[in-house]
């Protein structure tokens, strides 16, 4: 196969080094692995900022940072919103909030705080959809790693697949979620030592900033739209058909920045994992307004790019020369390519190897993240609940390996998988999208209001799952294709602008069924649990001396940090109008 | 837990850094001046990492002392 970037020696030998490092680093934390906690929930005992930057690599996966700069081509800077609507606020709720209560329950697991506050049955619905949910994106990621490689450096797809798989299997083994969580840290410095000399040499090319918004003007009113589409956030917010996202700024806030982010971000296991896993409280509940810090920057590292992508690209059909070309598909551009063309583009030989090692990082910890949620969730709530209670601790440390070593194997699976059936992938994101959009609602409720009973949340959840289920069958995008993309159940009740809208809406018309089904039937059943059963659980019935962070000077405690993120964001949102 | 990230994030940024910045110092324009807008980032790029390196490296070091 023709390979697009050229790699050479010095290159391999960055990659090359990378991967010692990360080997090592698992080899390095093998002793510490004494029991189950150990390899599984890191045993309390990582560090705030550690825990921090785990959090949001776990998070940017390869995917992730090809997909953002996709969408930044494709939309402008309004992609920054999947930043700093669809997350910081999610992202300081959770540890403003919601983390007294999970890391004070001592649970080790999201399920298994479901099992505490509600019931068995509560529990088993999220941790058996959670772990299928882990298998299947982890296997995506390394199938999308392997396609890329395959497309970049010609490699061959079932030698990157065993590649990544070994590499990651190896370090998970070792080391646990430790391993895991440190090698996170490792990949957030190199995506932002690999991709940050991109930016500034794209910034450079396209005249800086400024240059960039004269550029772009051309391609917001090529296509349809007013001058500043593709460098105003929320001017063009008024009506759908205004911007290039193709959503109001009603259902973008309700349905992104609301039930999709913090349903995401509060309740997702693989991200809370990695604060559950911090020393203290306080430094648990400091992750993720630790965070929100680079998070909200990212924009600039992963967004600008596409932004200078298409600027570039724009300029080159008006007949400039010696510049950058996005490569067509389908009568439009390969957006996913923006990334990978810009390293090759800007980067020489050296600083490629770095760029490539960032980009190979961010899909191994992708897979690693789902990998050490999955064998958790297996191991503490599958195997020890339902298969077999009351073992030794050295006996699940043994599950939790062997978890590893399956997990790894299904994940090859599903990559095979997404390889002949593309079209199982798209179903399979559906469902998961439909199982995750009202989570959100449960915990609230299950946080918030000590009345809603396990029968609530259980039947909540499943009728709020049926809900997004039954929205995305009977409405469609504007020109969708195919019945993945909804109206499968035959009638199409509406039509959406674009596919995003249909999500967001989805999302609302979910979260808000599984509220109202919640309460309701909370209300008609009685809960099983005592009052001193769910101390710690419920924000009503924990005492305040367990809510309040004793004699921390305020400049310290966690409230007067999440205000000051939430701050910071709205500036930005203030600068990017 | 045994190991602080420190070292290793401190090592690899050093051990990368100064393969980049030796490589773009021996290295002439023709391998940068068709990409990066005729700037040696291999050599510049380079040394502000072995500079992160060595912070990092040094915050390990103070962070051991104070136990």
């Amino acid at each position: 196969m023709q390979s697009i970037i050229h790699f050479g020696n010095i290159d391999y030998a960055i990659v090359a080094i990378y991967f010692v490092f990360v080997l090592g680093i698992g080899w390095a934390l093998r002793r510490g692995m004494k029991g189950s906690s150990d390899f599984l929930t890191s045993a309390n005992s990582i560090p705030g900022w550690v825990a921090g930057l785990a959090f949001l690599s776990a998070n940017l996966g390869a995917q992730e940072v090809i997909g953002m700069a996709a969408s930044g081509a494709k939309y402008g800077i309004m992609t920054s919103h999947f930043y700093w609507v669809g997350a910081i606020p999610a992202m300081v709720f959770l540890g403003v909030f919601m983390m007294p209560f999970y890391y004070g329950s001592k649970a080790r697991s999201v399920p298994e705080y479901l099992k505490l506050r509600f019931d068995e049955k509560t529990r088993g619905f999220n941790a058996f959809s959670f772990a299928v949910m882990t298998i299947f994106s982890s296997g995506i990621s390394m199938y999308a790693m392997a396609k890329l490689m395959g497309l970049l450096l010609g490699w061959q797809f079932g030698s990157s697949i065993a590649i990544s798989a070994a590499i990651v299997l190896v370090y998970i083994f070792l080391g646990g979620l430790t391993s895991a969580i440190y090698n996170e840290v490792l990949q957030f410095f190199m995506i932002v030592f690999g991709f940050a000399p991109l930016v500034f040499l794209g910034l450079k090319d396209v005249g800086g900033w400024s240059g960039l918004k004269e550029k772009l003007v051309g391609v917001s009113t090529s296509q349809g739209f007013a001058s500043g589409a593709w460098t105003e956030a929320w001017s063009h917010l008024g009506s759908p058909s205004q911007n290039p996202l193709g959503v109001e700024w009603f259902g973008m806030v309700m349905g992104l920045g609301f039930v999709l982010s913090f349903g995401y971000w509060c309740t997702d296991f693989l991200v809370v994992q990695r604060a559950l896993a911090a020393k203290t409280m306080t430094a648990a509940r400091r992750t993720p307004l630790i965070a929100a810090i680079p998070k909200m920057l990212f924009p600039f590292l992963v967004i600008l790019p596409g932004m200078i992508a298409i600027a570039l690209t724009y300029q080159a059909t008006k007949g400039s020369t010696g510049g950058f070309s996005l490569p067509a598909k389908n009568g439009s551009y390969d957006y996913d390519l923006v990334i990978p063309y810009m390293l090759g583009h800007y980067f020489p030989t050296g600083m490629l190897g770095l760029g490539m090692t960032a980009l190979m990082a961010s899909f191994m910890s992708g897979m690693a993240g789902n990998v050490t949620a999955f064998n958790t969730v297996w191991t503490y709530d599958i195997y020890q609940s339902y298969i077999a209670k009351g073992k030794s601790d050295e006996h699940y440390l043994h599950v939790a390996k062997g978890a590893t070593v399956v997990g790894i194997l299904l994940s090859i699976l599903a990559a095979y998988l997404a390889d002949s059936f593309n079209n199982i992938m798209d179903v399979l994101q559906l469902v998961f999208a439909f199982v995750n959009a009202p989570l959100f609602a449960t915990f609230l409720l299950g946080m918030f209001w000590k009345r809603t009973t396990g029968h609530g949340a259980f039947w909540g959840l499943f009728l709020g799952t049926a809900a997004a289920a039954i929205h995305h069958g009977v409405t469609i995008p504007i020109g969708a294709m195919s019945l993945v993309k909804g109206g499968w159940l035959g009638t199409v009740m509406h039509t959406y602008p674009s596919e995003m809208a249909q999500n967001f809406w989805t999302a609302i018309w979910a979260f808000c069924t599984c509220f109202v089904a919640t309460s309701v039937i909370s209300l008609a059943t009685t809960s099983q649990k005592t009052d001193a059963q769910l101390r710690g659980l419920v924000w009503s019935l924990t005492p305040h001396e367990d809510k309040s962070e004793g004699d921390v000077p305020f400049w310290k405690r966690v409230a007067p940090f999440g205000a000051l993120v939430i701050l910071l964001t709205i500036v930005l949102n203030v600068i990017f109008w | 837990m045994n190991l602080d990230i420190r070292y290793p994030i401190g090592l690899l940024f050093l051990v990368v850094g100064a393969i980049l910045a030796v490589y773009g110092m021996v290295s002439g324009p023709e391998i940068y001046a068709a990409h990066s807008l005729g700037l040696n980032i291999n050599l510049w790029w380079g040394l502000i990492q072995i500079a992160f390196g060595a912070i990092m490296v040094a915050l390990a070091k103070m962070g051991a002392k104070k136990g």
